[in-house]
């Protein structure tokens, strides 16, 4: 038997142990999550979409057993008043977290649920994954409508007075867990999302979030100093008129992430940011794929994504921008910028753009390169210590990316964050 | 009457640049035939045809042994899917893969030989073969000079090389340049060494179909330290139906050598689709320059999207000694589809690859275009800068890679594409691929008119001018450089170009 055949069988083996929920308001939507999977296949090295990252330790039949780390910084959003709720290997902690009550929304379980067969998260759940997965496929997202194991259902009523900060603890060195998140964002309400923490050895989450007229959303996350994590995230945004969508990801470390972010401009004049800002050291390799579908007017589309790189870490950025036909007075903008602090490091982009309308201004901009030599000569001249002066430029660099988020609190502790790593130089 | 008459155009786009484009698009001047005796081989391929293309052009056993091992290749392959284009399936059975003029079974020995209605032919497009005439200089609106200039031609009539002019003034400096036929004979052993050498007979589907059955092409040797005396130039032309081309062209430039070579394509208006499969391989040796345009002005098809070209071609540059130099530069109005990404292989320290592209597309004509600018020796430098205007319901499609391998150190790569759309049917669509695999090397890719050199900007706005004023000329200055250097004929559709504006342009 080939090493590809033996892969395939333990993808197919993996898939045949376990079982789809037969029971509940979500079992048809993960029956057909199911279904296109089979339809599909598991994402393949061959697979153009997976041209710089290997898919095989994400679909593989066991996770790769992590290290359990003790993070010497702890919970990056401690500081922050929030509405907190905690996951042990995906597992909710009622113990650690501040209950499931809260003013302005309803907030539930996915595995509280299951046995209740009328929902109002039926008609989202797996529907805005589905909805994703053309022109791409995007499979490792289906599998995860299938089989997820927990999750929070959020209907956000009105604007919510403090964030919702999700947080989660890697416990056990070889836990495998599939989250499943899906947020509904009535009209004009605001709610803000924190995620952070070491999820498992090896995670798969999904974020639906559905965001009707007038509603805002705000989403941060923080993938912490856990480098023996293997995570692919999904973010599936489906934004109504007027609405408006705001991502940004501080990543540190990891052997392997992938995030996606898909997000469908439905209504005319909603807003979506997608930003990310990413240091890795040596055996780290970070990948941000993005897809964004402007179709409705005056639609406002950003990606922002800056990646620091050493010690021959990657850096991968596919990014996409489709104006539908029709989709008039779109105005898109997309920009990723890699600085390798050495010379094994490396960054690998494909920044695309995909126009059906004529009266639009997209633009896309990419660039890798080192520290710019003058620049630091500069800051020597002045009496600055080369690794300080470094530090001082890479931040600089990754102020564009930083800048996307607007609550200061929070970006003064992104930014903490980042001074951090430059000091341990890892 | 073409599709662009029929929209409302979009503040910011200039008529000028709409009107342009209609005349680019719209009736072919190209589209009559010739009416001559034509000798076919059978329809479709096989080995039988390989070796009868490689008999009828005389041929050494080893090449008709390359030709059919490139068929057995062929075999063995799938027709590429990935570009953003879509035809119906091409039945590679159902074409004839030779061709000649009736009167070309005895090669002729000099011009006066040549069947006159070929002459006439060319004639007709403007291309003189009889070497008395001298193609004047390009009349330019601001009254430049007329300089005179030689260009030798090597014309290609479907499957054969018709006539190659100057051969004698050019072997006084020791260029060759004859068709790929001739070579094979007079030249085996530059030949043998250098054919496949850039673009392997595996390479991709086309370029493997054309290893096994081109028939003709151009070959063009220059000896180290010669700076070739006059332009070169390849004119092809598609006048049979049914008739697929399939040239091949092979330029080496020895050391310290120069030369700049032109290409024009045409074909007649018929209503079925025509294929054309080239492969163009360039070798560079130490301090060689080459300068390869292009003007592709294939039959586009109808306005509804009847017959037209595809057009599906390997084009590559090897830069294997140090400090050599290649430009590209590609003027794409012509075929139905487009399917062409001209490249660089920066191997030798300090080489350069240039990449200029400007591709029209209007009615139901669809481009899938680019370069692939591949970085291997060190303080290599690449430039790409592509324009691409859809109009219609015209897809136009700029497809690119820069790679900067491990070893390429403090090596440069500035990329712009832009695109236009003109109506709101048609689309523009970028793929860059972006590989960095070192530190010391810089890349830049942009797609915004606003982002011209800051310090040509600069200059001109030192000098009273404002900012569009500025940005006008410096991309038009940059366009006009690059048109110039086009022969004649070609020159007259340039100088629609230029006055294509960049304004109302997406990334």
């Amino acid at each position: 038997m080939s090493l590809a055949q033996t892969k395939e069988t333990d993808v197919s083996k993996r898939l045949a142990e376990m079982k789809v929920s037969q029971s509940g308001w979500s079992a048809p939507a993960r029956k057909e999550a199911y279904d296109r999977l089979m339809k599909m296949g598991m994402p393949q090295r061959r697979d153009e979409y997976w041209k710089y990252t290997r898919p095989d330790t994400l679909t593989s039949g066991e996770a790769i057993p992590a290290a359990v780390q003790k993070d010497s910084e702890g919970p990056i959003f401690d500081e922050l008043d929030s509405h907190k709720l905690v996951f042990v290997d995906g597992v909710y902690s009622e113990t650690l977290s501040d209950g499931l009550s809260l003013t302005g929304a309803v907030l539930e379980l996915l595995s509280t649920t299951e046995e209740v067969d009328i929902h109002w998260a039926k008609s989202l759940y797996g529907s805005l994954e589905k909805n994703g997965q053309t022109p791409v496929a995007r499979p490792l997202a289906a599998f995860n409508s299938a089989f997820a194991e927990e999750g929070i259902l959020l209907h956000v009523k009105e604007t919510l007075s403090k964030p919702i900060s999700l947080h989660y603890i890697h416990g056990s060195e070889t836990s495998d867990v599939i989250l499943h998140h899906v947020i509904k964002v009535d009209a004009g309400a605001r709610a803000t999302i924190l995620e952070s923490g070491a999820v498992a050895a090896r995670c798969n989450t999904v974020i639906e979030a559905e965001i009707e007229q007038g509603g805002q959303l705000n989403h941060i996350r923080a993938q912490g100093r856990d480098h023996e994590r293997r995570a692919v995230t999904h973010v599936f945004a489906q934004l109504e008129e007027h609405s408006q969508f705001k991502s940004f990801t501080l990543t540190m470390n990891g052997v392997l992430t992938r995030n996606e972010t898909v997000i469908d401009m439905r209504g005319d004049d909603s807003i979506a940011h997608v930003a990310g800002a990413s240091v890795g050291d040596g055996d780290f390799h970070h990948d941000d794929t993005v897809f964004i579908t402007h179709d409705a007017l005056r639609g406002e589309s950003r990606q922002v994504f800056k990646k620091v790189l050493r010690n021959g870490a990657t850096g991968v950025f596919q990014g996409k921008i489709l104006v539908k036909p029709g989709a008039q007075k779109t105005d898109g903008y997309q920009i990723s910028q890699s600085l390798l602090l050495d010379d094994d490091s490396q960054f690998l982009a494909k920044p695309e753009l995909e126009i059906y309308a004529d009266d639009v201004a997209c633009s896309h901009g990419s660039t890798s390169g080192a520290i710019d030599e003058e620049a630091l000569f500069y800051l020597r001249s002045r009496g600055v210590a080369a690794d300080e002066a470094t530090n001082l430029l890479t931040l600089a660099f990754l102020s564009e990316a930083l800048s996307e988020v607007e609550n200061e609190d929070i970006a003064e502790l992104i930014n903490a964050r980042l001074e951090g790593w430059l000091k341990r130089r890892r | 009457m073409s599709a662009v008459t029929d929209i409302e155009v979009k503040d910011g786009v200039d008529q000028e640049t709409v009107d342009a484009v209609r005349e680019v698009g719209g009736t072919y001047k190209y589209g009559w035939d010739t009416e001559i005796e034509m000798e076919y081989a059978p329809k479709g391929v096989n080995p039988d045809i390989v070796r009868l293309i490689s008999e009828k052009n005389g041929e050494p056993e080893w090449m008709t042994d390359w030709r059919l091992s490139a068929f057995e290749r062929w075999l063995q392959m799938e027709e590429p899917s990935w570009a953003m284009v879509n035809y119906p399936k091409i039945d590679f059975q159902d074409q004839y893969y030779y061709a000649r003029p009736k009167s070309m079974a005895e090669k002729p020995k000099s011009l006066e030989d040549v069947d006159p209605k070929l002459l006439a032919t060319y004639e007709k497009l403007g291309i003189p073969l009889k070497e008395q005439m001298i193609l004047a200089g390009v009349e330019g609106a601001d009254e430049a000079p007329v300089e005179a200039r030689k260009v030798a031609v090597d014309a290609v009539f479907d499957s054969v090389s018709v006539g190659t002019t100057f051969q004698a003034e050019l072997k006084k400096a020791g260029v060759i340049f004859c068709s790929i036929s001739e070579a094979i004979k007079e030249h085996p052993e530059l030949v043998k060494k250098y054919l496949g050498s850039v673009v392997p007979v595996s390479d991709n589907y086309y370029a493997t179909l054309n290893s096994a059955v081109f028939s003709d092409g151009s070959f063009v040797y220059i000896p180290p330290g010669v700076r070739c005396p006059m332009e070169l130039s390849t004119y092809f032309r598609i006048n049979a139906e049914n008739t697929g081309q399939f040239e091949r062209t092979l330029i080496i430039a020895d050391k310290g050598s120069y030369v700049s070579y032109l290409e024009g394509c045409t074909a007649p208006q018929r209503d079925t689709a025509q294929l054309h499969a080239a492969v163009v391989e360039i070798v560079l040796e130490e301090d060689a320059e080459v300068k390869y345009s292009t003007v592709q002005n294939w039959f586009p098809g109808d306005e509804n999207g009847k017959g037209g070209i595809y057009n599906f071609v390997t084009k590559r540059a090897d830069c294997r000694g140090d400090r050599s130099k290649v430009m590209w530069t590609q003027v794409e109005t012509g075929s139905a589809v487009t399917w062409k990404y001209p490249s660089c292989i920066l191997r030798g320290n300090d080489s350069q690859g240039e990449f200029y592209s400007i591709a029209i597309a209007n009615n139901h004509q669809q481009a899938d275009t680019g370069t692939k600018m591949v970085h291997l020796g060190k303080n290599t430098k690449s430039r790409i800068v592509s324009k691409g205007i859809s109009a219609g319901v015209a897809q136009n499609t700029y497809r690119g890679l820069v790679s900067m391998h491990p070893k390429a150190k403090s090596s440069r790569n500035y990329t712009q594409c832009d695109s236009l759309l003109i109506g709101d049917k048609c689309g523009a669509h970028t793929v860059p691929y972006i590989e960095v695999k070192n530190n010391s090397s810089r890349v830049e890719h942009e797609a915004t008119t606003s982002k011209v050199d800051d310090e040509q900007m600069f200059y001109c706005r030192q000098r009273g001018m404002d900012e569009e004023e500025a940005v006008a000329l410096v991309v038009n200055g940059f366009c006009k450089d690059v048109l110039q250097a086009l022969p004649m004929e070609f020159a007259m559709e340039a100088q629609q170009l230029v006055a294509i504006s960049l304004e109302g342009s997406v990334g």
